[in-house]
């Protein structure tokens, strides 16, 4: 009854959708106040619908309803209650139901918290919110329906993917999906502000913390997606350029560009037309993220169970979408200019390169991901596009952008000092001239380019630090209390710029200071690795939830001393036929030191393991990284003039027609 | 900002819908296919023995050349799908008059040997892989997959999975195709 | 975004895959033999190289890298082998030649447009930045100075 319920609740969350998506936008054009409040309303009931109808849906799953197909394909009595519960966006259809409670949640968001917007924007864009939700909502009940009943229903379930069954993948669809989803509304607030014909500081204002708090949202996502697959894909690695990963990293990409043209906008009331178009293409890589991941059109080591005919539904909607955003832009943006006047060396001007600089990094990965598609439909040719070319062209265009983020927050609005600037940096370029000669130092030489990085990493820490002290005047009395009067936005940036560079720091030394052996071993043998003698005492067999592991003991030490006892696992789940490798890690700031083991695939080898140990120095700055950059974007979020008193507009809104 | 950025950029969208759209609908989509090398190459040079315990000789480059039309099977008792196409190549092979040898890739010979005898052995010669060297020079990617090889020692065509199903149709096409080239 | 279901070959083989008997004995080597393996796409699993996947297939071909890298093969000697058997698909580093060139110098044309437009937008706002010398720019100019230096 429950699962009937559900699905009942997605139509009545369409009906609501629908209304909602004529009714404002038309009050807004003939300013009937009645049906343009009635947004608020729609959204609420729709957010409410689809809360229900998802709480059932996990309901089925806590409960183990076999009845329900989605469940028999994707959870198991036995599985711990954690991934009973995650096994609710397992599945294709799952998580496109979370995908529209999340949008219906955002455009809930809109019409509750956001007090201060006038009603005719607040109208428009819930609107625009609510022909997305249209499109998808229709788009499960034609084609993914996710409370399907299986008959006769069976004795257990299929059990989910064993690779999945962890914490952290537990939360990463979920933190993705606010981030990907969440640009929706930010989307929908550029629509309606190009058929309303009008962008002004106060606009940028309102759409800032919606994109800072989706921007979070996949920072955190896919921070988390790379770190499980640091743990638990068993060989240390973070990053793959793999076609799934490019496409959650380009709305990212885009996002952050928009979250710094935003500001110029709402400072300076310029890079108006360039704003929204941003806004557009945030979302629209987000949806361009969905495409692929559900239709299969890209070969990716993740992906959904492919169903090309769900990619030809999908890439209708993101057509639409965001064919019709564009000409709407095209036909709208060009009135849109002026504003506040720069000169080439400015705030504006330093913004408007790491826009440029973002905006091709983005495009970059964009084409790489892409061309091998375009070029198969042109000649037939098959060919693969790696990490060599992603390596290649990505990093020459980030590391002078990096350069510019160092500089960027000294330089003053509208007219800059730059000789006065690079003066002021002149210790910090010493120090970190200094320090990339010890790294160098330490590293032997190393490979050229990651010293360099690690030095452009260092001018980016030092330079940010430098202008932080300078804003709260940090050597002078009174400190303390210039800190804490200084705008949160503010220290929320040079605690982002400052994550950024930490984060480098741990890509370059877990990449370009690898090392790793692979051995034979049986108890008793001891591997050498990075300093440390690594000594395998034996495998125990252990018994799990839904698991049989095999336990092996390492013993660590360094220089003779014990260090750490390491117990990494290979896992059989019966249910799922399926084994999975559980490394174990030591974890330091210095670097982690890893280990796995595994079954020889080679012949003769009874009683022997493979043992593999992986030395990866400074990793953890990754995920050090990955916090800050979150962390200032709650600072951000929570500084006071994003929240309350954001300014009123100088026109009375309500008043200007769409045309 | 100009109106010439964003209808390019709408531009860029509609070639991708258009590309998207085409590669989705294609009948036989399947992005992790990859194609041969070897397609209108000469079969690279290799020599198999025979399966220990089976009767049938074994396989080498020179058993391609001046033959006739033939197929060049590779499958494995250990492959479920070979066990599918089986007896529609069986048939195939005696309905149309085709030659078919094999390269019995990566297989126990006894188990092989079995599952002949089980299933029948409708191939002229097999070559057993037991290191799957062959199955490389092959450009082999998984089992099954069936070569058309031509009278001059020409690969003409590489189907990869097995031939069953809407496969077997588009397996039938690429033969026809290949009959008719000769 | 994703449920990340892995295709089959990862499940069954979670682990990056060098083996201990694979290993050459000369360090010089092998690390070239790494390097190689990890620009080469498994044939099987799709978009993992051959150095972190476990495939039977991979495995053969890792071994036949450090066979032929024994044989005294170049790299790129090793590369054409692998094309020759595969096709260009298994190269994670397109080759650079006519069809690729797009690719290659995509980014840096990107870039380089890019930077055209930055500097005609700069050129412009910097041309209505010089005062044209009306009195009522200048005031509002005057203005906008003196409202904004601190």
């Amino acid at each position: 009854m429950i699962p009937e319920l559900g699905q009942f609740a997605i139509a009545l969350a369409l009906i609501a959708a629908c209304v909602q998506s004529v009714l404002p936008i038309v009050g807004a054009a003939r300013r009937n106040a009645l049906w343009m409040a009635s947004a608020q309303a729609t959204a609420v009931i729709q957010a409410g619908l689809l809360i229900f109808a998802f709480g059932a849906l996990m309901h089925a799953f806590v409960v183990s309803d076999f009845t329900v197909r989605n469940v028999v394909e994707n959870s198991h009595s036995l599985k711990p209650m954690l991934y009973k519960v995650a096994g609710t966006w397992g599945s294709h259809e799952g998580s496109l139901l979370l995908w529209v409670l999340i949008l219906a949640l955002f455009g809930a968001a809109v019409a509750v918290m956001a007090t201060n917007i006038p009603l005719a924007l607040k109208a428009r864009t819930l609107s625009v919110q609510a022909w997305i939700s249209v499109g998808f909502l229709s788009f499960m009940i034609l084609t993914s329906n996710p409370f399907d009943r299986v008959f006769p229903p069976p004795l257990d379930g299929q059990d989910l993917n064993p690779l999945l069954q962890d914490f952290g993948l537990a939360i990463h669809p979920p933190l993705l999906y606010i981030g990907y989803v969440g640009f929706s509304i930010v989307f929908s607030f550029a629509v309606a502000a190009l058929i309303e014909g009008r962008v002004d500081p106060a606009w940028a204002r309102w759409v800032r913390p919606w994109t800072l708090a989706a921007w979070m949202a996949l920072t955190g996502g896919i921070a988390l997606g790379s770190w499980w697959a640091y743990y638990e894909l068993g060989w240390g690695g973070w990053w793959f350029w793999d076609p799934v990963e490019n496409v959650s990293f380009m709305p990212w990409l885009a996002g952050t560009a928009l979250l710094h043209s935003a500001i110029v906008t709402e400072k300076r009331d310029t890079f108006k037309a360039w704003t929204i178009l941003l806004a557009i293409l945030t979302f629209s890589l987000s949806l361009l993220g969905t495409f692929i991941v559900r239709s299969g059109l890209l070969t990716s080591v993740h992906a959904f169970a492919v169903d090309p005919e769900r990619g030809v539904y999908i890439l209708a909607l993101l057509a639409v979408s965001i064919i019709g955003s564009l000409a709407l832009f095209a036909w709208r943006a060009p009135a849109m200019e002026g504003g506040g006047l720069f000169a080439p060396i400015s705030r504006e001007a330093g913004l408007l390169i790491n826009n440029l600089l973002i905006a091709t990094a983005c495009a970059t990965v964009l084409f790489g991901t892409l061309y091998p598609l375009f070029l198969e439909a042109i000649t037939g040719e098959k060919i693969s596009v790696g990490p060599p070319f992603f390596n290649a062209s990505f990093i020459p265009i980030t590391l002078p952008l990096i350069i510019v983020m160092g500089l960027g927050p000294h330089l003053s609005w509208k007219r800059a000092d730059l000789p006065g600037v690079l003066a002021r940096l002149k210790w910090v370029g010493i120090t970190v001239l200094v320090g990339t000669l010890v790294v160098a130092w330490i590293a032997e030489g190393g490979p050229l380019l990651a010293v360099i990085s690690m030095g452009i990493a260092l001018w980016l820490i030092g330079a940010t630090i430098q202008d932080w002290a300078r804003r709260v005047k940090l050597t002078q009395s009174g400190a303390w209390a210039r800190i804490k009067r200084q705008p949160r936005a503010a220290h929320g940036m040079s605690m982002a710029h400052l994550g950024l560079a930490v984060l480098m720091v741990g890509a370059i030394g877990a990449s370009a200071w690898k090392t790793d052996t692979v051995s034979f071993a049986e108890p008793g043998t001891t591997v050498p690795i990075a300093g440390f003698k690594v000594t395998f005492e034996g495998v125990e067999q252990v018994q799990g939830p839904n698991y049989i592991a095999q336990v092996a003991t390492l013993n660590v030490t360094r220089d003779g001393a014990f260090v750490t006892q390491l117990f990494p696992e290979r896992r059989v789940y019966p249910v799922a036929q399926a084994t999975t490798t559980e490394s174990d890690i030591r974890q330091t700031l210095a670097g982690d030191l890893y280990v796995s083991i595994a079954e020889p695939a080679a012949e003769n080898t009874e009683g022997l393991w493979t043992l593999r140990l992986i030395h990866e120095p400074l990793v953890n700055f990754l995920w050090l990284g990955s916090v800050m950059l979150v962390l200032g974007g709650a600072l951000s979020l929570s500084d006071r003039r994003l929240r309350v008193g954001a300014p009123r507009r100088a026109a009375p809104i309500n008043a200007t027609p769409a045309e | 900002m100009n109106r010439i950025f964003p209808l390019t950029l709408l531009g860029l969208v509609v070639i991708f819908v258009a590309v998207a759209g085409y590669f989705l609908t294609k009948p036989d989509f399947n992005p992790s296919s990859i194609p041969s090398a070897l397609v209108s190459q000469p079969v690279p040079e290799f020599a198999l023995e025979p399966i220990d315990g089976v009767d049938t000789p074994g396989l080498t480059t020179a058993d391609l050349k001046g033959q006739g039309l033939t197929l060049v099977n590779v499958f494995a008792s250990w492959c479920g799908p070979c066990r599918a196409e089986h007896p529609i190549l069986t048939r195939m092979g005696q309905d149309q008059d085709l030659r078919i040898v094999a390269i019995n890739y990566k297989d126990q010979p006894a188990a092989a040997a079995d599952w002949l005898e089980e299933l029948g052995n409708p191939y002229e010669l097999i070559g057993s892989d037991f290191s799957g060297r062959a199955g490389i020079e092959w450009g082999v990617t998984g089992v099954p997959e069936t070569f058309i090889v031509s009278n001059d020692g020409i690969v003409l065509h590489r189907f990869p999975g097995p031939v069953v199903g809407d496969g077997q149709r588009r397996f039938q096409e690429a033969l026809d195709a290949a009959k008719a080239s000769q | 975004m994703k449920r990340l279901a892995l295709i089959l070959c990862l499940l069954a083989a979670p682990l990056f895959a060098v083996e201990p008997d694979e290993v050459l004995d000369d360090p010089v080597l092998e690390e070239r033999a790494r390097e190689i393996s990890a620009e080469v796409r498994c044939v099987v699993c799709q978009n993992e190289p051959i150095d972190s996947s476990n495939a039977g297939v991979a495995r053969d071909l890792r071994l036949i890298i450090r066979e032929r890298l024994v044989a005294g093969d170049t790299n790129d000697e090793v590369f054409e082998y692998l094309v020759a058997r595969y096709g260009d698909f298994v190269l994670f580093n397109p080759p650079w030649r006519p069809s690729t060139y797009a690719l290659w110098l995509g980014p840096f044309v990107i870039l380089a447009l890019g930077f055209l437009a930055v500097f005609m937008a700069l050129r412009s706002k910097r041309g209505q930045m010089t005062p044209s010398l009306t009195p009522e720019e200048q005031a509002r100019l005057d203005a906008l100075r003196k409202k904004d230096i601190p």
